[in-house]
């Protein structure tokens, strides 16, 4: 029973170490051409494989080990050495472990007879049309008239037709400012050289209409246009947090630290850099916004918190076709 | 034991004469070459990593407060699309390797097609017949584009929310159709509705992938169809390619190629961090943060978008063009405009309607070159415009400033580039020219003298 286990063993290790003559039928012509062994180079892809399995149990291992600090780091390491060592002996195979050769052949070229056998198959089949014009006319016209059939459904994807929602806000005269935590804002509580976002109480907060910026300007530096006289008591300031460029959040106020440089404080959207100006109604000083910054009026209620006096001075978020020409809507 | 399976599969396919040709078919050797080669394993590592990231992320904007792994955003209300990228990135084994070697992919695979579109530009290898084969690679490269820009916004963090509100500004912004294009596409207006997400969600992993796939399918059949290009050589003429036969000596490269490509972004995907989500936070409409920028191959747009005055086109109060249209839509459009109708306009121009099988060196086309690197030079031009916050961060220069500065730059480098490469290109030919001829003369005065005839 052991010798034959033994006799086993020794026939496994021939098969495995021992070297093949080289074999084929030497009378046969070959494809390949001949080359000659090149035993170092064998080593090389064994030791690769080598690596290759190693990193490959590697991974295994510590995909098993449970909690381990740094997991991510030693997985692409392991994964990486074994793909690594696998693509190097790929390439030592490629350049030393089989013959390079150097081929030619003829580019392919067209196809002169068969161009015209199918051109002139195509126009022998339809040799008994008489109508020919009509038949194309009425066949566009079925094809046509199916595409369109079949292209309605998608309509029903979004509300194609009707912009009016883009206008759309929850802002109307009366409705409150409440800060992230939901708290009504008291007009006291807004400090200048400060920038405090609010959204209107009671309604989503994740629509373009919905969050607003707000500042306190002392009122002589206050150059609103004379329509918007009232708008902002105790010089207290608001717009749309929507920049009217791209519809990023208007999340940067730029005081003055330097007034020589910064002449006036302005809000700038870190998407693309629009700045407006809160004292002139949200004009724009810079970047690439093509529109003032939409202003809500604001007013201070009996128990002096921050109510909107109305909706806004236009319509908010990005611009698009005809925008200028919309009103700003309750929803 | 080979010999079974060819034969079975001929007994059964008729396939031995095709695997025999396919076998010796002849690869022309040229390190620029592997360009495409690299996008094509991208791609393959993109679907395989990409299917095992769907076996965990969850498209639904549904809100959820977030109990998981991560401390600082427990207690944190977020939609399920965030939640399960930052279970993906903490909680799923090996799921922070795999989507980060998924995002790294992502971006190499738009470098690769960009370097192998490059290579194919500037050598003329998109010229008859292989301009379908080209126009096939160009609309490979936007659809890539596209299903990048998806993959990030899909994951719902402060980040991928600000890309979409630009999106969905540039798309608003379109001429006449904008607004009604938008609220198609998103439901409803911004943020959109609940369907959006399962909208963007069937797109990156089923409709652009398959379409990348027919596509990327259908190009190199025709590559085969009508072999490779080469450059000239000894042997190597436009009507003879020259080269390794498929078998054996491209196929162990080929897979050397893919092998290290793989290893190189599981890598990066281990040990170099890219989009950590969870320090982002979730998105909200009223939030933003400073100094976002989005991944590489869209920094051309946000510099574009940045770069432009503050032009909305009106006529009286009635807005006709947008100003995100300028830098969002037309200049992205300009640049494949020019990718797409090269090929035709410069047949048309220099009435050469031939085939192409050998490649040109870049100065032996001085006009093309010049024009090529003027259009390279533009797009990064703007691209570096989408870095100047950074750099006003960094450095301290003042952004306004440097701004104005690249309003000038973008027009005036590009005019630059194009007398500087067209005669970079003439004086490289002129100095072959003098060299061939020096030769020349050294080789007769080595040789001896021809005998003269002597009159008797």
């Amino acid at each position: 029973m052991i010798g034959r286990l033994k006799d086993l063993l020794v026939a496994l290790a021939v098969l495995l170490l021992g070297r093949r003559r080289p074999g084929g039928d030497p009378e046969a012509e070959r494809i390949v051409p001949p080359g000659s062994p090149d035993r170092r180079a064998e080593a090389w892809v064994l030791a690769l494989f080598g690596l290759a399995t190693a990193g490959s149990i590697a991974f295994l291992v510590v995909y098993a080990l449970d909690p381990l600090a740094h997991r991510t780091q030693l997985l692409g390491v392991a994964l990486g050495v074994a793909l690594a060592a696998l693509g190097a002996a790929c390439l030592v195979i490629a350049t030393r472990l089989v013959v390079t050769e150097e081929l030619e052949e003829p580019y392919p070229a067209e196809h002169v007879g068969d161009q015209d056998a199918v051109a002139q198959l195509v126009a022998e089949s339809g040799d008994r049309i008489t109508r020919r014009r009509l038949l194309t006319l009425g066949g566009a016209a079925a094809g046509g008239t199916l595409g369109l059939a079949l292209l309605a459904p998608a309509l029903a994807v979004g509300p194609v037709f009707d912009t009016d929602e883009l206008a759309k806000t929850p802002w109307r005269r009366g409705r409150a400012l409440v800060d992230e935590a939901g708290r009504r804002i008291a007009a006291d509580a807004i400090e200048e050289e400060a920038f405090y976002t609010a959204f209107p109480e009671g309604a989503d907060r994740e629509t373009v209409g919905a969050p607003l910026v707000v500042v306190r300007l002392s009122p002589d530096a206050l150059h609103l246009p004379p329509e918007r006289r009232g708008w902002a008591p105790e010089g207290i300031v608001a717009y749309s947090k929507i920049c009217t460029h791209a519809g990023c959040a208007i999340a940067l106020y730029r005081k003055p630290t330097f007034p020589a440089v910064e002449p006036r404080p302005a809000f700038v959207c870190p998407c693309h850099y629009s700045t407006f100006d809160p004292a002139t109604g949200g004009t724009v000083l810079f970047g690439p916004a093509g529109r003032a910054l939409p202003q809500l009026p604001l007013l201070v209620d009996r128990s002096g918190n921050l109510r909107a006096a109305g909706n806004f001075s236009g319509p908010v978020g990005p611009s698009w076709w005809g925008v200028r020409s919309r009103k700003a809507r309750g929803a | 034991m080979i010999r079974g399976i060819v034969r079975y599969l001929d007994e059964r396919s008729g396939s031995a004469p095709l695997l025999r040709k396919g076998l010796r078919y002849v690869f022309p050797d040229h390190w620029s070459f592997l360009l495409g080669e690299v996008a094509l394993y991208c791609f393959v590592i993109l679907v395989a990593t990409g299917v095992y990231l769907t076996l965990f992320f969850d498209p639904s904007t549904a809100p959820t407060v977030y109990h998981g792994s991560y401390a600082p955003l427990r207690g944190v209300e977020m939609t399920q699309a965030y939640r399960s990228v930052v279970d993906i990135s903490f909680s799923v084994k090996a799921g922070l390797l795999i989507r980060q070697t998924h995002h790294w992919a992502a971006d190499v695979f738009v470098v690769s097609i960009v370097l192998h579109l490059l290579r194919v530009f500037f050598t003329g290898a998109y010229r008859k017949p292989r301009d379908l084969t080209y126009l096939i690679g160009v609309t490979m490269l936007v659809l890539a584009l596209l299903e990048g820009y998806l993959g990030y916004s899909l994951v719902d963090d402060l980040l991928s929310g600000m890309g979409l509100a630009i999106g969905y500004g540039v798309a608003l912004s379109i001429p006449v159709v904008g607004a009604n294009l938008a609220l198609l596409i998103w439901g409803a207006p911004f943020p959109g509705g609940a369907e959006f997400w399962s909208r963007m969600y069937i797109v990156h992993v089923l409709v652009l992938p398959v379409l990348i796939g027919t596509l990327l399918a259908a190009h190199l059949l025709l590559v085969a169809a009508r072999h490779h290009t080469q450059f000239r050589g000894p042997r190597a003429s436009e009507r003879r390619v020259v080269g390794i036969p498929a078998f054996p000596g491209q196929a162990p490269r080929s897979l050397a190629l893919a092998l290290f490509v793989a290893a190189v972004l599981v890598f990066l995907g281990g040990l170099v961090q890219i989009n950590p989500i969870w320090l982002w936070g979730p998105y909200h409409v009223a939030s933003a943060t400073n100094g976002a920028q989005p991944d590489w191959y869209l920094g051309w747009l946000i510099g574009a978008l940045r770069l432009m005055p503050a032009w909305d086109f009106t006529i009286g109060s009635h807005t006709l063009v947008p100003n995100p249209f300028w830098g969002g839509v037309l200049f992205p459009g300009v640049v494949f405009g020019f990718l797409y109708l090269w090929p035709w306009l410069e047949r048309r121009v220099t009435g050469q309607h031939g085939w192409f099988n050998l490649l040109d060196r870049p100065r032996d086309r001085p006009w093309r070159t010049a024009i090529g690197a003027a259009m390279v030079s533009w797009v990064l031009i703007v691209f570096l415009a989408g870095s100047a916050d950074r750099v006003a961060v960094t450095f301290g220069v003042g952004y306004a400033d440097q701004i104005w500065v690249y309003r000038v730059l973008v027009w005036v480098v590009p005019v630059v580039v194009l007398v500087v490469t067209r005669r970079i290109c003439g004086e490289l030919i002129a100095g072959e020219r003098v060299e061939a001829v020096r030769r020349r003369a050294e080789a007769e005065a080595a040789a001896p003298p021809p005998r003269s005839t002597i009159a008797d």
